[in-house]
């Protein structure tokens, strides 16, 4: 069988690992082959930019090389896919070399689009890539107080990352000995804080024993730079002396290019996580439309789903399992306090009130994510 | 008869059906209908507030065994 994945972020990498270490015979003899293609010969912890902004990472933590997360025998070409042509089972890449496959698992992740918001990508600070998570960490350390505002738009990847960002620039300024001369404000595009219920039911309390102020139902519409004002599709506007924004997303180019979904997120079965109407071909991370998190923790269990049912595919010729809709994020409640939102389909999270050792737990998660995406842990 | 997209949101916590329904709103043509599948009763509320909020048509909430079908409509 030959399984080809494309896409080596978390939820690529941790497949091909968890395939390879299943079906090691298979691949020794050759009845098996896994084939991966990325666009980058690095991987990069995505999460961490969070920290790099605020001066808690370093650039280099970010990132590991590609092939030396790999199991052996998995093989590893740096040369993206331009076209998918499911109909004849074949992927043609970026070099010109068409990758014929049995099975087809697609994990192309997604990105922020600032720019389809009129004046927020030059207007705001922002933390979703290397690139503007340091021009942010510069920007905090001279800012020297006015009000800040978090405002974001709809889907995007980390759903804790506004909470997280928030209750981490209030430690941050706190340390600084500036907090005095800050006001905090945070806009969220639903009803109330989070959209996990009971996120918000510990959030709300503890913005305003922070003295957070916040705006709910506020969902980006505009920034005007000149005069400092972040206005929403609601039909409210809220002024800014420094605008800490988390833009949409969309899906990658390159499955919108194929019309495999629109804006980049492909129809795929919520428990198979097969492509809709595609039996040979799986969908895993931020590429899906499922309902769900865009976290790397439902891109690690569904992996994990996939990576037993292809291999159960090859010796039983069918999956065993079904995705339930697992995902699990930490929350970073300041610098040196977390907790954490447990979920699946049918049971929401209950969180616990943020502790220093979950916090702890984070940060060495931060180091043992390399474990991880070698399918370890 | 226009065009509708069903969104299948129940059993989703986060990011939820409201969320859901902002992110499929970007997708839709001016005209569509857009419905809604809910397990969370607050979507027959929530997802109402929001539509008149941005000035796009709520057609009708229904809710047959335990789900919500809520239908809504983009109009600009």
């Amino acid at each position: 069988m030959r399984i080809l994945i494309v896409g080596g972020g978390m939820g690529g990498t941790i497949l091909a690992n968890n395939l390879a270490r299943r079906l090691p015979a298979e691949l020794r003899s050759g009845k098996t082959r896994i084939t991966m293609l990325s666009a980058s010969d690095r991987h990069m912890y995505q999460p961490g930019l969070l920290y790099l902004a605020v001066g808690r990472m370093t650039p280099d933590e970010l990132y590991r090389d590609q092939a030396s997360l790999l199991e052996p025998g998995i093989d590893f070409h740096v040369d993206p896919a331009e076209e998918f042509r499911l109909d004849k089972n074949e992927v043609k890449t970026k070099s010109g070399k068409v990758h014929g496959y049995d099975v087809l698992a697609i994990a192309t992740g997604s990105r922020p689009t600032p720019e389809e918001i009129p004046g927020l990508a030059e207007n705001s600070e922002q933390f979703y890539t290397e690139e503007t998570a340091l021009k942010m960490f510069n920007r905090l350390r001279k800012f020297e107080g006015g009000k800040v505002v978090v405002a974001m738009g709809v889907p995007h990847k980390c759903p804790m990352a506004p909470l997280e960002i928030t209750f981490m620039l209030y430690d941050y300024f706190k340390a600084r000995g500036i907090l005095d001369k800050v006001k905090l404000h945070y806009t969220y595009p639903i009803g109330r804080v989070h959209t996990l219920e009971n996120v918000a039911k510990w959030a709300a309390p503890e913005m305003d024993r922070l003295g957070i102020t916040y705006e709910t139902l506020f969902n980006l519409k505009e920034v005007d730079g000149a005069k400092r004002i972040v206005k929403s599709e609601e039909g409210s506007e809220t002024d800014f002396d420094l605008l800490i924004s988390i833009p949409a997303h969309r899906g990658m180019e390159v499955i919108e290019k194929n019309g495999l979904g629109q804006r980049g997120w492909i129809p795929t079965h919520r428990t198979n996580l097969n492509m809709e109407g595609r039996n040979n071909v799986f969908v895993l991370g931020d590429t899906t439309n499922l309902p769900i998190s865009k976290a790397g923790s439902t891109a690690h269990f569904e992996a994990e789903t996939l990576g037993e049912n292809i291999a159960a595919m090859v010796k039983l010729g069918a999956p065993v399992r079904e995705y339930d809709g697992k995902v699990f994020c930490f929350i970073e409640a300041g610098l040196d306090r977390a907790t954490y939102a447990m979920f699946d389909y049918k049971n929401p999270p209950q969180p616990k009130p943020p502790t220093k050792a979950v916090h702890w737990f984070k940060l060495a998660y931060n180091k043992l994510y390399w474990a991880s995406a070698r399918g370890l842990l | 008869m226009p065009s509708r997209r069903t969104i299948d949101a129940r059993g989703s916590f986060c990011p939820g059906p409201l969320m859901e329904l902002i992110a499929a709103m970007k997708m839709a043509e001016v005209g569509e209908e857009i419905e809604i599948l809910s397990s969370d009763k607050g979507s027959a509320t929530e997802i109402p507030e929001w539509i008149r909020k941005v000035k796009h048509e709520h057609v009708a909430t229904e809710e047959k065994e335990g789900i919500w079908h809520v239908l809504v409509r983009k109009t600009h």
